[in-house]
């Protein structure tokens, strides 16, 4: 019956560890079939993840792309030469003022909210096994506007500037908090049905439908208590606009982005680990439960900084992780990072876009990304149906 | 233990000096207070095969859960390696206990080579090193799915999947193997190619405990047999020690076994009593 002549041969004293026979690497030498085998699938391997990660560094020229034109670019002309002798401090003049004071923080606060909204989405997705995840869809955006709009309407948090509709934040931190909480109410809600009601996609994404009425509804009731000037405020706020940012707003951001950034990227296994369920990742030693509630609640933080400083900017956290599926296919490790990359790079084109279409009138970026990630949304519960 | 068995099983190997990798002792699982299955008590020694048969809805998954951690006992206690279960850290089971569930879900996009890498976790915590690589590569080569490598798990066959499944529970270089109906969606050549890989490995120390329905290849395959009835343990033993009619009990339908070829085959005979479910 036995198989193994060798193992029945000594039967007397039974190996009692088992572990695999791992032949070293041929490194040159003509080695046994195995560990030329062996050889092929690792150079398979790394070959592979190396065309990722040139994938990385390809998405990342193309944000220094965008980035270069969006700083020369706009309604008071910029030139090239220009643009050098002042980001080399030779000039400070009117193009110093526009570049230093208008331009480069509104593409620094784009590329930040752009990154912290895709990677948000990219783990929201992993860790709900949900292709339809984001901040946006899950309410988690919504209830960080209720909150913000809350500190704003009756904590006072924000002023209109007297130039204009433009909002300003008068207190980051405080905004930040609130918005946080109100982000918190809907992650633990959708929290708690993933876990009690073994969700399907589709119940998630429906209770996420479900907060996010009940928040805007929150949020259309402080308007209408608000004052004229709040109201204005807030309406603009509402659109998703990096344009009312200071350098104060844009440190924040990066600061908050980059560690949850971090964070993210070194639990990447443990969220590529949960794609194989439950059961199974617990029985590969991955808290599970511990895993998810602590990804969702770092993505709905960097998603209520996010939602406080700028207001609502759809779809960038539901469409970004999926362009960069398509591209890479599912492994975390790299898609975390592909996807703040990525993020960066579509919310700075995008708000490039809304500078520019209909110049001088400058659009808020989120109407743009509005317009753009509809279609894209459509376009994946139509088509893109093939892995859920 | 209760069920008194003697040194040695059907194996050969001398039961009495190695201890048992898995235990059950007097152990009863179920879910929410609610005992599925009562009074189980069993070992499985390193290079053994341990089958559970018995009828849907007798308690296999919930008893084999308990083994992986998955499930605390209502009563009764799981030592693995003489220890209970809960006093293991999660990576520490990983390492010892690997487990293959009934299914693996599919969904986002990922490689084969990446899902059995998964094994390594427990093995490598942050990120996986050389030594995790030639482990998946080795494996991979063994199983013969080594074209397979970069395939996307979602485009595989049941039989392919199920490979990788088992793939990965072996790169967790574990001591023993719980494997929940292993083979059930398989065609015949899978399921014989699975069991036979289990049947090759065993004897290298590993200790395998699994579920299954196919009761002859259970026998075949299978050093020591558990027969779970309604009540718990009906009874267990070498495949030669387990009477027809215990099965026939338990089944409730009329079986006669045969021998064919060496091979015993287990051949219902008449109809069974009408249930109602």
């Amino acid at each position: 019956m036995r198989e193994n002549p060798t193992a029945s041969a000594d039967r007397d004293t039974p190996p009692t560890e088992w572990s695999v026979d791992v032949p070293e690497t041929a490194a040159g030498d003509g080695g046994s079939d195995v560990r030329t085998s062996n050889d092929r699938l690792l150079e398979q391997y790394r070959r592979r993840s190396r065309k990722k990660s040139a994938v990385i560094v390809v998405i990342a020229a193309l944000l220094v792309a965008v980035w270069g034109y969006a700083v020369v670019t706009g309604p008071i002309p910029v030139s090239l030469s220009e643009t050098v002798s002042v980001l080399s401090g030779t000039d400070t003049g009117t193009a110093y003022q526009v570049i230093w004071n208008i331009r480069l923080p509104r593409i620094v606060a784009a590329v930040g909210a752009g990154a912290g909204l895709a990677v948000a989405g990219a783990v929201l997705q992993s860790v709900l096994r949900n292709p339809l995840a984001s901040p946006y869809t899950l309410g988690i955006s919504q209830g960080a506007a209720f909150g913000a709009a809350f500190s704003i309407v009756v904590l006072g948090t924000g002023t209109t500037s007297g130039s204009g509709p433009i909002l300003s934040v008068i207190d980051p931190y405080l905004t930040s908090v609130s918005a946080f909480t109100g982000a918190l109410t809907s992650t633990t809600a959708i929290y708690l049905v993933a876990k009690y009601k073994r969700a399907t996609p589709e119940t998630l994404i429906l209770t996420g439908i479900a907060l996010a009425a009940l928040y805007t509804a929150g949020t259309t009731s402080l308007e209408y208590f608000a004052t004229n000037t709040e109201l204005a405020a807030l309406v603009y706020w509402k659109f998703g606009d990096v344009s009312g940012t200071t350098w104060r707003f844009n440190a924040l951001l990066w600061f908050v982005v980059a560690a949850v950034t971090v964070y993210f990227t070194r639990r990447a296994w443990a969220y590529t680990v949960l794609n194989a369920g439950d059961e199974t990742a617990r029985s590969l030693g991955v808290p599970v439960e511990r895993t998810r509630l602590f990804g969702m609640v770092f993505a709905s933080f960097v998603t209520a900084v996010v939602v406080a400083l700028f207001g609502i900017i759809g779809f960038v956290g539901l469409v970004v992780p999926h362009i960069v599926r398509r591209l890479i296919g599912g492994e975390e490790r790299i898609l975390i990072p592909a996807s703040t990359v990525a993020g960066a790079a579509l919310l700075l084109s995008a708000d490039t876009v809304a500078r520019t279409i209909i110049s001088p009138i400058v659009l808020p970026v989120g109407i743009v990304t509005s317009f753009v990630g509809v279609p894209l949304f459509l376009y994946l519960i139509l088509r893109g149906r093939e892995y859920w | 233990m209760s069920d008194g068995r003697t040194a040695g099983s059907a194996g050969g190997s001398d039961g009495a000096s190695v201890d048992p990798v898995i235990s059950f002792d007097g152990v009863s699982g179920g879910y929410d207070g609610d005992a599925v299955v009562a009074d189980v008590s069993l070992e499985v020694h390193p290079g053994d095969i341990v089958g559970l048969l018995g009828p849907n809805g007798v308690g296999k998954s919930t008893l084999l859960k308990c083994a992986v951690g998955l499930l605390d006992p209502l009563a009764g206690e799981v030592t693995v390696d003489r220890r209970p279960v809960r006093t293991f850290d999660r990576d520490e089971l990983a390492r010892t206990v690997g487990y293959v569930p009934q299914n693996e879900p599919t969904n986002f996009p990922r490689t084969v080579f990446q899902t059995v890498l998964m094994g390594r976790k427990p093995h490598f915590g942050a990120r996986p090193g050389a030594r995790d690589r030639r482990v998946v590569a080795t494996l991979l080569n063994r199983l013969s799915l080594d074209d397979l490598a970069m395939r996307d798990v979602n485009a595989l066959s049941g039989g392919q999947l199920q490979k990788v499944v088992l793939a990965r529970a072996l790169a967790q270089e574990p001591r023993a193997l719980v494997l929940d109906e292993p083979t059930s969606d398989l065609d015949i050549r899978h399921e014989v190619e699975v069991l036979s890989l289990l049947r090759r490995e065993a004897p290298n120390g590993l200790a395998i405990l699994h579920a299954m329905h196919d009761l002859t290849l259970a026998f075949r395959y299978s050093d020591w047999l558990v027969l779970l009835g309604e009540d718990g343990v009906r009874t267990q033993g070498p495949p030669a020690e387990i009477p027809a009619d215990a099965i026939s009990e338990v089944y409730g339908i009329d079986v006669s076994v045969h021998e064919v070829d060496g091979e015993r085959i287990i051949v219902p005979t008449g109809s069974p009593e009408p249930t109602s479910l």
